[in-house]
């Protein structure tokens, strides 16, 4: 009885102590696990720590489907969190869910804490922005892909592991010689639809959709069967049934092979590098992700994957408030600067990524800046901002499908995707109607 | 004087059979109602609005060549898991009944895959046949077979049919265990006495009295096939490649989890609930007729 009665004063003295309990609570629901969750948590702490009106809680909730399908859920059942992160694929779908979400630009607005839209990197912001340009959702990770180069594989090729992979004829013939010289995987890829399809497609300044890849209307419909996609495509196909390109799976699977140095070359994000660079025995490269130099305009941006913080409707405008100063601490250059060189994801804000710099982090680092001059070097045209299009994790999965029929040599490059813009169409039709 | 099996009174009946109806209403009726009503509209995913279609999504469904292919490819499925599950197993429990030393040990190492998770058995057998780093596969290799069930849709198929059956045999096994050891000795002793073989032994008089158990497996085994295996084709293959191994309720998922299309995913919904119903009919009017109780 005693210890209670101990514990009863401890519990009180403590709630006397820490005001946190008066606090406003702001509920974060994330996809995060792992390394990145921790350090998702490392930050949620230090903003708890840094003031005392707001308490940020951070909750994983699986992967990135299921976190969306939680804060649907949640929305539906009328408890959704304040803030829920979404992958950038889920875009359109909580875009189109006005009366859901509440856009960050509004909520920075009305907390009247400074807030400057130019501050962010156009090319992160400008897949999240309306057409307009104003801020719909905080990007939080973003990622674009890169070129991981095995140097060793290329000596062992007799190549020169600094030879110039800028373009992908020159890819090619280092893929021949590595072919040649006995390699069993010469060339893979993670993520061929957001590589080889959707950043291709921004790279050389074709549209992935019609409507400004859907940023104009809910109307789009799928033009990735175009001219260069279908060139791309058609030779890919050719060198996986030469052997120079191998085929892993629909996510990350050739990261696994990769790192353990069987393959010469891969696509990959640029936030694969932590994982590149704790693994790899070998010595290894990033390079910018290579273009057709026969398009004119090639290269222009790439564009981002990963994921954004949005808002929901329906708090007290105390919780917004505690939002915005959340926003504001992660979007400050310290905070942005050690989550971009510990992950691998975008600054996203210049600030952040000057931060870097000075630090001397990219000299001891070579090649984690590659990713953001790739973005940075021109500006975003209405092809190469994003992509907006609802049911887009299944567009994707039907574009998988139909790029597999490629690899195993069933259909050609022209019919697989002509047969995915048909495919994913319907669903573009589909998603038209139910937010009609 | 008449003996009558009745209450007396006239509620305590319902009173008692109240909390099986309740549950089933509740966790049966209800949701299959909210299914059949909601397949008549098309909502967003949040509920903000929606729209009524009629029969829209169903046309919208039988529309589209790969849903009804993937009745194929469920049926297919659905044939190999309960065959290759129940044979294995029935395989397994008439050895295991016959080993005299150390049947406890055997019985639970043959037990113990029951306790894995579906996604976890999902996940062990892709280990083994990553085309890459998978010893399966690298075995095969050695033979000159080349395996990558992330391109070839009958290895695909043929691997979520493995992982599938592989969980369910312990479940079968037990059930046939305990069918075999119910079956009276005596019946079977006197056939030997009589010089039956064994394969004789057990097609005229093991098989038959098992009957009761192997329909009972038959009807758990088509369920298991069609709903139970999702976690296991979600791990290996997510339906791929090209839809070769989207069963039905893999695409239920696909479209309401992955798509948000929750209008589309209540007509399958409604589909499967009819098809189930149909195979059930189908299993106790004319399979059940077979069965020595």
């Amino acid at each position: 009885m005693k210890k209670f009665i101990a514990a009863g004063v401890f519990a009180a003295l403590m709630a006397g102590v820490a005001p946190a309990t008066a606090a406003t609570q702001i509920d974060f629901w994330h996809a995060f696990s792992g390394r990145l969750g921790e350090l998702l948590d490392e930050q949620v702490s230090k903003f708890n720590a840094s003031q005392s009106d707001y308490v940020v809680v951070a909750t994983s909730k699986g992967n990135y489907s299921e976190t969306l399908n939680a804060g649907i859920a949640a929305f539906r059942a009328g408890e959704q969190p304040d803030i829920l992160q979404v992958f950038e694929v889920g875009t359109a779908t909580m875009m189109a869910a006005k009366g859901a979400i509440k856009p960050v630009y509004e909520v920075m607005a009305e907390s009247g804490l400074p807030f400057d839209q130019s501050a962010y990197l156009a090319a992160v912001t400008g897949y999240y922005t309306t057409t307009d340009g104003e801020m719909l959702s905080l990007p939080y990770n973003s990622s674009t892909p890169v070129l991981y180069v095995n140097k060793d594989a290329l000596t062992a090729a007799g190549l020169d592991p600094e030879m110039d992979l800028s373009t992908w004829d020159k890819v090619g013939t280092a893929l021949d010689a590595l072919k040649a010289s006995g390699s069993k995987c010469p060339m893979t890829t993670a993520w061929q639809s957001w590589v080889h399809l959707e950043n291709l497609s921004a790279y050389h300044n074709v549209p992935f959709a019609t409507k400004d890849n859907g940023f104009a209307g809910l109307d789009t419909e799928l033009a990735l069967n175009g001219d260069v996609q279908v060139k791309h495509i058609e030779t890919f196909g050719q060198w996986a049934k030469d052997g120079k390109f191998i085929y892993s799976g629909r996510r990350n699977e050739g990261g696994a092979t990769f790192r353990a140095g069987e393959c010469g070359l891969f696509t990959e994000s640029s936030a694969g590098y932590a994982g590149v660079k704790n693994e790899a025995t070998f010595d290894f490269a990033i390079r910018p992700l290579p273009y057709w130099s026969e398009v004119d305009g090639a290269p222009q941006n790439t564009i981002i994957g990963g994921a954004s913080l949005w808002v929901m409707e329906g708090q007290t405008p105390e919780e917004y408030k505690g939002v915005a100063a959340f926003f504001n601490f992660l979007s400050s250059s310290d905070i942005q600067a050690k989550w971009h060189q510990d992950t691998g994801y975008l600054p996203i804000t210049m600030a952040a990524y000057e931060a870097t710099k000075a630090s001397g982090f990219y000299d001891e680092n070579p090649g984690t800046d590659i990713a953001i001059i790739q973005m940075t070097g021109k500006a975003p045209t209405a092809n190469s901002k994003g992509l907006r299009l609802g049911s887009f994790d299944q567009i994707r999965g039907i574009i998988d499908e139909e790029l597999e029929g490629v690899w195993n040599g069933s259909k050609t490059a022209k019919e697989a995707l002509d047969s995915a813009a048909v495919r994913g169409d319907e669903l573009l039709r589909r998603f038209e109607q139910a937010n009609r | 004087m008449e003996k009558r099996v009745v209450f007396d009174n006239r509620w305590l009946p319902y009173l008692l059979v109240a909390p099986q109806l309740l549950v089933t209403f509740v966790f049966f009726f209800w949701p299959a109602g909210q299914a059949i009503y909601q397949s008549a509209f098309i909502p967003d995913p949040f509920g903000l609005k929606t729209q009524f279609v009629g029969f829209g999504n169903f046309e919208y469904l039988f529309g589209n060549r790969f849903y009804r292919e993937s009745f194929f490819t469920t049926a297919v499925f659905s044939v190999l898991v309960t065959v290759s599950a129940m044979c294995f197993a029935l395989w397994l429990a008439v050895l295991a009944d016959r080993v005299i030393k150390g049947s406890g040990t055997y019985r639970t190492l043959l037990i113990w895959p029951y306790a894995v998770a579906p996604a976890i058995a999902g996940v062990l057998w892709l280990f083994m046949f990553n085309p890459f780093t998978g010893i399966v596969a690298w075995s095969l290799s050695q033979f000159g077979y080349d395996w990558n069930h992330n391109l070839d849709g009958g290895q695909a198929m043929a691997l979520v049919v493995a992982a599938s059956a592989w969980k369910q045999i312990s479940y079968n096994f037990l059930f046939f265990l305990a069918g075999l050891q119910a079956i009276p000795k005596s019946v079977i002793e006197a056939a030997a006495i009589d010089g039956a073989s064994f394969a004789r032994r057990f097609w005229t008089i093991i098989f038959p009295l098992l009957s009761p158990t192997t329909f009972f497996l038959l009807v758990v085994n088509v369920i298991y096939a069609f709903f139970d295996t999702f976690g296991v084709i979600h791990t290996i293959t997510q339906g791929g490649p090209q839809q070769s191994t989207t069963i039905l309720v893999y695409k239920v998922f696909a479209d309401g989890f992955v798509g948000q299309d929750l209008g589309s995913s209540a007509a399958q919904s409604v589909v499967l609930l009819v098809l189930v119903g149909i195979l059930t009919v189908v299993q106790f009017r004319f399979i059940e007729r077979r069965v020595h109780y």
